[in-house]
């Protein structure tokens, strides 16, 4: 039986001067680089392979399975691609990892891209975040005056180059292929798939793409195996992951646990929900995977669990509310979201988010009609499924779940604005003035 | 819902202000801008690093720096445009010494958010997307930045504001005001929004050094696992 609380990558945050080089590795970091350029690229492969570690961004898919389908044959450069994109509603993980820790990364990459003989690497980072950027173009400038980067890595005849990238400003660009797109100097818009990014992804060329989280478990299974790596979490979702609880708990944080930890739990050690109040609703992953309840509280967080209760594991970015929120208001803001962030290629996401902002507004001030909720319901089945990638399924995620677990709520909206039956200063962490007519 | 006005999906993001012809790219920007084009496999990858340095060196996205975009990377003016105007922080005006920026995305909104845009707006006397008239600030209802364990959230040149409150909020923007010495919660000593774009484009400015390593929210997990003696398996204990 593992412990309840399992830190590998948060670890080291603590530590003085955790970014740096030097920090890193006094506590063993770089050590895994040593180890995998000992053994043959298939061999670090198929290792991540066994582990059975899966995309930390979201989707969940096999991350050993994804780099092994880099044709070997194709002539042209592979490129390994970094997503610290973080940008999904409620996901604040990423930015943690590399603001105390980048080295991790970096050590991750360069097996990484080793692993899928790829000897120019990015990681491509939301231009938001000024101070992790500059802690990632340190550890780069200090992995390369190391010798860690370069030509004959560590002696191995081994070279890599790594680019650090900033954004500018579009949650889209987390999507693989808008991202591609984006770090080829485009507007970030998705592609049709396939071709997947695996056989033409950067510059057409084999790619691999993956989160943060993922390329930086790589060092320690490495360093400590597979069957140790598996002996965390469950079945088919192994090993260790950073959990991020927000909202309206005592304590808000990160949690590093094994796969399959319930929001029960992670409650018990950030000191519940906020005092005097109960839980209302949460999400799991994101804004994009459909909301929960109070009923979910002992479903384990891992790929499967949350699967099965109609949601997804998706970021880990548990956003708990309670009981003082309308859902009417939160549903909306997160649509007028995904209306920004929509990046107008697909008609259904551009128009349909639009459509469903207007009519979300309609309910929050209380002059929604009867009926409207089926018309809710009726134009995201206009949207979702309907687009070229997920940002579309992850806006209507949000309406049908919350319309489904609070309906009633929705209908209050034919009668009474959300701020009459929610007053919104209830829901904040400081006395607010109440709110008494329709925001602009 | 018929007969409703129409409103352009785009609303303000409009396009690049041709009229204002003004500034202060030279030959130096040229050579920085060739730079970063030579740092990828493709150049035009540089593109939105490129705009990056336009931004630190005229303030903004100016004609003159989307004619040098597209001169130094061999692709035509409406090329670059088209990348400038669909990325949000890329402004089409020209922005504050101090680019504030207000989370109100659900989570942050619920918990203040939208209370603090109000204040800060009102405090300042701009609304989002404004330069109030000295130059000092502009403002902008930013949508999630990735700090949810310290909502509200708000963001000062990129740089994170942690565990917002209306008071800190004001008194965060009088020290602005006054030039005093500001220090982000989890980053560096406030400099510009100019010189943090000239950090995204790719120039570090040597101050990776500054600040903690990590925020209270973000060593909470560590924190009570090293409280219960709780650790991840030790590798020997496996076959």
């Amino acid at each position: 039986m593992t412990d309840t609380l399992t830190p590998v990558l948060s670890a080291n945050w603590g530590t003085e001067k955790s970014w740096t080089l030097e920090a890193y590795a006094a506590t063993g970091g770089y050590q895994a680089v040593g180890t995998a350029l000992k053994m043959t690229p298939a061999e670090v492969t198929d290792l991540v392979k066994e582990s059975g570690l899966r995309g930390r961004g979201g989707a969940g898919f096999p991350t050993g399975m994804k780099w092994s389908f880099v044709p070997k044959d194709n002539p042209n450069p592979k490129y390994l691609v970094v997503n610290a994109d973080e940008s999904e509603p409620g996901t604040c993980k990423d930015m943690p990892l590399l603001l105390a820790s980048p080295h991790t990364l970096v050590e991750g990459m360069i097996i990484a891209s080793y692993a899928i003989d790829c000897h120019t690497a990015f990681v491509y980072i939301r231009g938001e975040v000024l101070h992790v950027i500059r802690r990632m173009q340190q550890a780069v400038q200090e992995a390369y005056d190391a010798g860690y980067l370069g030509t004959n890595i560590l002696g191995s005849g081994y070279d890599l180059d790594i680019v650090v990238h900033a954004g500018a400003g579009a949650y889209i660009c987390g999507e693989e292929t808008a991202l591609l797109d984006s770090l080829e100097g485009r507007r970030g818009q998705p592609r049709l798939r396939p071709p997947f990014p695996a056989v033409a992804g950067l510059y057409a060329s084999p790619t691999v793409i993956n989160n943060v989280e993922s390329i930086s478990s790589v060092p320690a299974i490495v360093k400590n195996g597979s069957a140790w790596f598996g002996s965390m979490g469950s079945e088919k979702s192994k090993g260790m992951t950073i959990y991020s609880l927000s909202g309206h708990v005592n304590r808000p944080g990160q949690f590093e646990a094994p796969l399959g930890i319930t929001l029960r739990q992670l409650l018990q050690l950030s000191g519940g929900v906020r005092a005097g109040h109960e839980l209302k609703f949460w999400t799991p992953g994101g804004s994009s995977t459909p909301i929960l309840t109070a009923e979910h509280l002992d479903v384990p967080l891992d790929y499967e669990g949350m699967g099965g209760v109609g949601s997804m594991l998706g970021t880990k970015a548990l956003q708990v509310f309670d009981e003082t929120t309308s859902v009417v208001r939160t549903t909306l803001r997160w649509v007028e979201f995904y209306k920004h962030e929509s990046c107008g290629k697909c008609t259904p996401c551009r128009e349909g988010n639009w459509w469903l902002v207007q009519l979300l507004k309609k309910f929050e001030a209380g002059q929604a009609v009867e009926g409207d909720v089926d018309k809710l319901l009726d134009i995201c089945d206009d949207i979702g499924g309907k687009s070229f990638c997920a940002l579309a399924d992850g806006a209507v995620a949000c309406v049908t779940s919350a319309v489904r677990h609070f309906r009633s709520e929705f209908e209050a909206g034919y009668s009474t604005p959300a701020w009459e039956l929610f007053p919104y200063g209830r829901s904040a962490l400081f006395e607010v003035p109440e709110k008494t007519e329709v925001h602009a | 819902m018929s007969g409703h006005e129409f409103q352009s999906f785009f609303g303000e993001s409009g396009e690049v202000d041709m009229s204002d012809t003004t500034t202060s790219i030279d030959e130096a920007t040229m050579s920085e801008l060739r730079d970063l084009a030579g740092r990828y496999p493709q150049p035009r990858s540089a593109l939105l690093p490129m705009l990056h340095l336009v931004q630190s060196v005229d303030g903004r996205i100016s004609p003159a720096g989307i004619e040098a975009c597209a001169e130094v990377l061999g692709i035509t003016t409406a090329q670059v445009s088209g990348v400038a105007t669909f990325y949000t922080m890329y402004r089409r005006r020209p922005g504050g010494k101090h680019h504030v920026g207000v989370c109100t995305t659900a989570l942050c909104a619920v918990m203040g958010g939208d209370a603090l845009l109000e204040r800060v707006s009102e405090k300042l006397g701009i609304g989002p997307d404004e330069t109030t008239p000295d130059g000092t600030f502009s403002l902008e209802r930013i949508e999630c930045n990735a700090a949810c364990d310290f909502a509200p959230v708000m963001m000062v040149n990129w740089e994170f504001m942690d565990n917002m409150t209306p008071q800190k909020a004001e008194q965060l923007l009088d020290d602005l005001a006054a030039g005093r010495e500001v220090h982000s919660t989890r980053g560096a000593t406030i400099t510009s929004w100019r010189e943090a774009e000239r950090v995204l484009a790719g120039f570090p400015d040597g101050r990776a050094d500054e600040g903690p390593s990590a925020g209270r929210a973000s060593l909470l997990g560590k924190s009570i696992a090293d409280a219960n003696g709780w650790t991840a398996p030790k590798p020997e204990e496996q076959k």
